[in-house]
């Protein structure tokens, strides 16, 4: 049976969806849906094929969008989707994630919320907010965002999240508790004896290893790591690479030691790839050895980046990789990142991407 | 109460297939308007005001050629005006 291949894209001015089959090398693009609102994260329920879109309007504040039928009709709600009178209002999602029928939401100012009627109404999860961290969270660039949702596979008890840049925090009972795990991962931005703090790490991006949920990756402001024990102890796996700074990291849809990066050039040179040549790396071990990836990718004149949220892989073997720029363009590769095509140009700048195969 | 005729902006009826782009309400303040609003179009409110809870900062509601919150009067039979501000980028 010939499989549907998504790729779903959250944009500056809307959603899109691009469909291939399983060759992954025609694609059509529809969109932009959403009427054009930024929308931070556009995601599948792999099980329904349902799509949540996530994000917030200047004029009429954050919502989720949702489509049953892949994009042809859309609704929208932030029933629920709010902090008590008198805080600071919510200004948009910025992360979704489902598991087992539930659906979470990250927002700004960070929060977490979650859904358990498809994202119709929806309900704090205030015990992250009642962490007595919270009131000294530090916005990063993009604000005080929750950016990460990783529910762990097997136990619908434990989650980890991430927020600029307060670091990663971590439940065990439902989100009732939260305790930080960054042990191991710096601040650069501190002075030298205060760089290892309990919380307040500028985490870019966190994500599971497949078949290994005690195994996590992060993309940090300052480094890349990987965990063995649940984000308990940080270890650095950024040797290798051509700098500590990037947003986005994926994971194979298989393979809990294959991760792919987009390093760029830092925080304080333009954040773009680094010489004007772009590159996916890849580490087949866990992150002890990296390779370039650039067959395909331009190798000059090149001054994009590629954000937290705008990578991803499909599930297909061998695994589809997919990055979208923050210049409008959608790189595809068809085998595990050894070689890359331009599968969309022109859109707007590109702030999630996500796969969905039917 | 009185009925109010209201004037909903192109770019929040898309939202809302269907949406009477004036409709009449019952109401005598701008607060009492929204939810009149929101009972017949689902998830107005929240489109329109913020839970702080105060009128969304790059909406407009204009009453008599002025700027209205949530708590602004309105007169019997007046028209209000819900605007999109100049916003984006």
């Amino acid at each position: 049976m010939t499989a549907r291949v998504f790729v779903l894209l959250g944009t500056k001015k809307g959603a899109f969806i691009l469909e291939s089959d399983e060759r992954r090398t025609g694609w059509s693009l529809k969109g932009p849906f959403c009427e054009t609102w930024p929308m931070n994260h556009v995601i599948a329920d792999p099980v329904s094929g349902t799509i949540y879109a996530g994000g917030g309007n200047e004029w009429f504040g954050p919502a989720v969008w949702k489509s049953t039928d892949l994009g042809t009709t859309w609704t929208h709600s932030s029933e629920g989707l709010a902090y008590q009178a008198g805080e600071e209002a919510i200004k948009s999602v910025w992360s979704l994630a489902p598991r087992n029928g539930r659906l979470y939401a990250g927002v700004q100012p960070a929060g977490l919320f979650s859904s358990d009627d498809g994202g119709a109404s929806w309900s704090h999860v205030a015990g992250l907010r009642a962490h007595p961290t919270a009131p000294n969270w530090q916005p990063g660039g993009a604000g005080l965002i929750l950016h990460s949702i990783v529910p762990h596979p097997d136990d619908a008890d434990q989650i980890w999240i991430g927020i600029s840049s307060a670091g990663v925090f971590y439940t065990a009972d439902g989100g009732q508790t939260w305790a930080p795990r960054n042990t191991g991962t710096r601040c650069d931005y501190l002075p030298e004896a205060e760089r290892y703090p309990e919380f307040g790490q500028c985490v870019h991006c966190i994500v599971i290893a497949p078949n290994h949920p005690s195994r996590l990756y992060q993309q940090n402001h300052c480094g890349m790591y990987r965990s063995d024990d649940g984000g308990q102890h940080w270890e650095s796996i950024e040797s290798g690479l051509p700098s500590s700074f990037g947003f986005p990291a994926v994971t194979h849809p298989r393979d809990p030691s294959t991760l792919f990066l987009v390093p760029l050039n830092g925080d304080i040179a333009g954040r773009y790839v680094p010489d004007g040549k772009a590159a996916v790396y890849r580490t087949r071990d866990g992150g002890t050895e990296w390779q370039a990836m650039r067959t395909g990718l331009p190798q000059q004149n090149a001054f994009f980046g590629v954000l937290r949220q705008a990578m991803a892989a499909d599930r297909l073997e061998p695994a589809g990789i997919y990055a979208g720029t923050n210049t409008g363009t959608l790189f595809a590769s068809a085998d595990e990142g050894e070689t890359w095509t331009d599968i969309a140009h022109h859109l707007p700048p590109i702030l999630s991407v996500e796969t969905l195969v039917l | 109460m009185a009925a109010v005729t209201v004037l909903l902006p192109p770019a929040l009826l898309r939202l809302f297939p269907g949406c009477d782009p004036e409709p009449a309400v019952s109401a005598t303040t701008v607060d009492e308007m929204v939810d009149a609003l929101d009972a017949r179009w689902p998830g107005m409110r929240d489109r329109l005001c913020d839970s702080t809870p105060r009128v969304r900062r790059h909406i407009n509601i204009f009453i008599d050629g002025e700027r209205a919150t949530l708590e602004t009067r309105i007169a019997p039979g007046a028209e209000v005006f819900v605007m999109t501000a100049i916003s984006g980028g």
